[in-house]
């Protein structure tokens, strides 16, 4: 009887707690893509909740101060750390992909205070939704240098 | 030079660790007690070694020596001495020295405390002291070396830890410097603290693998590293706040957390380390709950050392880049290695944890108690879900899919909301047995005070509904703990004629862990004050504005006066200052100056908000952007942040509180020692 009444409550805090995660999961999850893979899934992904990575084109990037709209343009890198690590490290990958123009691009808008991170060759990882006009529409944005520092202070904007 | 006799005494302090967990080993298995002692103090040599090889690093970081890759990456030459000197552990390589050094000092007070009663646990101590250290060491010696120097051979520049054959040492002219996100005073003391908080949950650890290697698995170990724990528990505590505060002024986006998984990787151990703080007192008062006390100190040494890696590695910071040195794998086997053999001893020794008595009644202390570490091992398995959730994603759907903070401010909300309302009543309630009855005998006043106050809330502040359940939790925290407090300082009063104020204060001093422990709960409270403020009331806006135009905010109204811009050389940094007059209703407040720094040497802003403080709320202003060419104005984002400052009096008076816990209670400690020694001679004289 009373190993029950202890086994009855720790099976409801269980339960709460699986809850609790499976929805807060549901609710927020977003798909971590490359800009390549992005473009394959195309028109399905419009309006999901979506995290993609790139290399900041730096001569792209556009600020209008007066509605803090930001625009700029990021290049495909490959998400894969093997792949990334074969080619030499992600500052390497990240100036590869800037000068190379037949790769995939992706223009971002995002509204707010411009990063300070925000640079050529920056990795940028943007959270938000790819408009049905193929802008990705950043939420978020997180910036990494890796050229400079080691261990880059992300830094969060929004 | 100087970086040749720095590594050396570090390859030497690795042979000293080594020797020292052989030492112990040999020594106790062979009964040979001054092999023992030789392991001691070996153990107590690692400090004077490990100072001196941090002493020649921060004599290569001040003096410009940037032949050495570490010096070169982080120190330049237009940063001021202190900055140079906190550089130390603003890279890998040197926050792992930094982590040994520090580990180094608190094994070495292990070491000098009298051992008379406890000798048995001595060589195991040593043992898991020494293997740690010896792993964090060996990290610097064979992969991330703070004292490589670059030099020069026919494949180009390359840093090597000893000099290459045909090779000249290559020493460039000038550093790349600090992070300049780094250079701030927040960030200067926030990794010595975490790292502090980190090392001292060693020292439990410790002794609980001593205890459960040598069988003695009564409750010695805990009453022995009481305190270390609560002082483990202060730095990590006070790590993570600093962080939060370093987070708000620095990164400008008007937050303090931010849940990225860095945070979460220091938040982590600090759950598991609380739960461990509650659950002891159960073991001591009751004699139950030592598996799981023993499982708690475990996961909390093994997330110290997870947290390290990650806070350290840049792993996680961004999901893409993995640190690129050979670290990871071998963090991981360590974890491994120690996780699982604490494990296989926990199981080895599962019959004498066995609880001296059972619980009986689901609202008795020791019930909610339990009930209080269900909920933060759920918060934590809700974190630890969050981190790992991107990797499980992908291995069962090819797809990876991450979680936000929106993710953990759904999932742990109603976490932390139950936790509070354990705050509430897990004081009222007694050892062994409570009712319903004699439970809402005690909280009535404290609940109808709370409702009264809620009201008041509802009536003249906010009626959002879930800030209301938040304040109500927070004022039934605080009433039963004032009551709880006047309850035992009124009988004071009356049974000792003592007058209410020296009441409280014996009071206090008579059970410091307990009405310690009650200032921390208040704490907590005043910091949840501050986080429902910021969370659910927080309102911005931005806009451009030419000089002398104003923008306006709740009641705040802004208006630009001027902006100015110049060079300070000696510190490489260019500075951008906007002046703003600052009026509420009408009535002139003062002046606020947002900023802009830029650094010359890494090329890099730093956004600085213009801040005006009340408990009622924060004025937090930023400078967007300005450019001298167009001259159009200057753009400002501004937020009000309401009740904020409540986090940071809540955490000083957090401070206070865990001081008054742990404080060393002498006296009584040296009589319960007697009266035990006391009660050992009549036993034996018994015999």
């Amino acid at each position: 009887m009373r190993i029950n009444k202890f086994v009855i409550g720790g099976v409801l805090i269980l339960g709460a707690v699986v809850f609790l995660i499976w929805t807060a999961t549901a609710a927020s999850a977003e798909y971590f893509l490359t800009i390549d893979e992005l473009n394959a899934k195309g028109p399905e992904m419009v309006d999901e909740n979506l995290r993609v990575s790139g290399a900041v084109i730096g001569d792209s990037i556009q600020y209008d101060p007066q509605s803090l709209t930001l625009s700029f343009e990021v290049a495909h890198v490959p998400a894969d750390n093997l792949a990334i690590e074969t080619e030499g490290g992600l500052a390497e990958v990240l100036h590869q992909a800037v000068l190379d123009p037949s790769r995939a691009r992706m223009k971002v808008v995002y509204v707010g205070p411009k990063p300070d991170l925000l640079r050529n060759e920056a990795q940028a990882i943007m959270t938000g939704h790819l408009g049905a006009d193929g802008i990705f529409y950043a939420d978020e944005l997180l910036l990494k240098c890796p050229t400079r520092y080691e261990e880059a202070v992300p830094e969060q904007a929004g | 030079m100087i970086a040749n006799f720095g590594y050396g005494v570090l390859v030497i302090t690795f042979l000293v660790t080594l020797y020292s967990v052989f030492a112990a080993i040999y020594g106790d298995r062979r009964q040979i007690p001054a092999m023992v002692e030789s392991a001691r103090r070996a153990m107590l040599l690692t400090w004077p070694l490990l100072t001196l090889t941090a002493g020649a690093l921060i004599y290569l970081l001040i003096n410009d020596h940037y032949e050495v890759q570490f010096v070169y990456e982080v120190t330049s030459r237009s940063m001021p001495t202190y900055l140079k000197i906190t550089a130390w552990w603003g890279g890998q390589a040197g926050s792992l020295l930094f982590w040994s050094w520090l580990m180094s000092a608190f094994a070495s007070l292990v070491t000098l405390r009298k051992w008379d009663r406890d000798r048995e646990f001595l060589p195991w101590v040593i043992v898991v002291a020494c293997v740690t250290m010896a792993f964090f060491i060996g990290m610097n010696v064979f992969f991330e070396n703070p004292f490589a120097q670059f030099y020069q051979t026919f494949d180009g520049v390359k840093s090597y830890n000893l000099k290459p054959a045909n090779s000249i040492l290559f020493t460039p002219e000038n550093g790349q410097g600090l992070n300049p996100l780094l250079r701030h005073p927040g960030m200067i003391i926030h990794p010595p603290m975490l790292y502090l908080g980190f090392v001292s949950f060693v020292i439990p650890y410790a002794f609980a693998i001593a205890a459960l290697i040598t069988g003695r698995t009564d409750d010695r170990w805990i009453r022995l590293t009481r305190r270390w724990t609560l002082w483990a528990w202060l730095f990590l505590s006070f790590g993570l706040v600093l962080g939060g505060r370093w987070a708000y002024d620095v990164l400008g986006w008007g937050g303090y957390w931010g849940w990225d998984p860095v945070e979460i990787a220091a938040f982590m151990p600090w759950l598991t380390g609380t739960a461990f703080l509650h659950s002891v007192m159960i073991q001591e008062k009751r004699g139950m709950l030592k598996q799981w006390n023993m499982i708690l100190i475990i996961l909390t040494y093994d997330l110290v050392i997870f947290g390290t890696f990650l806070t350290r590695s840049g792993v996680l910071s961004s999901v893409h880049a993995f640190a690129q040195s050979a670290i990871g794998p071998l963090f991981f086997a360590f974890i491994g290695f120690t996780l699982i053999s604490s494990i296989a001893l926990i199981i080895y020794r599962w019959g004498s944890l066995k609880s001296e008595t059972e619980m009986t009644s689901l609202l008795s202390r020791e019930a909610l108690f339990l009930l209080n570490n269900l909920l933060f091992m759920s918060i934590l398995v809700v974190c630890f879900w969050g981190v790992i959730f991107p990797l499980i994603s992908e291995l069962f759907s090819g797809q990876k899919v991450t979680v936000g903070p929106p993710f953990y401010e759904r999932a742990t909300s109603p976490l932390f909301a139950t936790l509070m309302m354990l705050m509430g009543i897990a004081p009222l309630s007694a050892w062994g047995r409570s009712t319903v009855k004699t439970l809402g005998r005690a909280i009535w006043k404290p609940i109808v005070g709370a409702v009264v106050v809620t009201a008041v809330l509802f009536a003249t502040y906010t009626q959002k509904i879930g800030a209301l359940i938040g304040f109500f939790l927070v004022a039934l925290v605080i009433f039963v703990t004032i009551y709880e407090y006047w309850r035992g300082a009124y009988a004071r009063q009356r049974s000792q004629g003592e007058n209410i104020f020296t009441a409280f204060w014996n009071l206090t001093g008579r059970d410091r862990r307990r009405y310690g422990g009650y200032i921390i709960h208040i704490s907590m409270m005043l910091m949840a004050i501050g986080i429902i403020g910021i969370e659910t009331f927080q309102v911005e806006t931005q806009g451009t504005l030419g000089q002398g135009e104003t923008i306006s905010l709740r009641n705040y109204e802004l208006t630009y006066r001027e902006i100015a811009q110049w060079d300070d050389l000696p510190s490489g940094v260019n500075y951008r200052r906007a002046v703003l007059d600052v009026y509420e209703d009408g009535e002139y407040l003062g002046q606020l100056a947002p900023r802009i720094d830029y650094y010359y040497d890494s090329q890099q802003n730093m956004t600085i908000p213009g801040q005006r403080s009340t408990m009622r709320d924060d004025l937090y202003v930023l400078l967007v952007d300005w450019e001298p060419a167009t001259a159009a104005g200057a753009t400002f984002k501004i937020y009000v942040n309401p009740l904020v400052n409540w986090l940071w009096l809540g955490s000083l008076l957090f401070l206070a509180g865990i001081i008054i816990a742990a404080w060393p209670e002498k006296e009584r400690e040296r009589a319960a020692f007697k009266a035990e020694a006391r009660v050992q001679q009549q036993t034996s004289a018994a015999d």
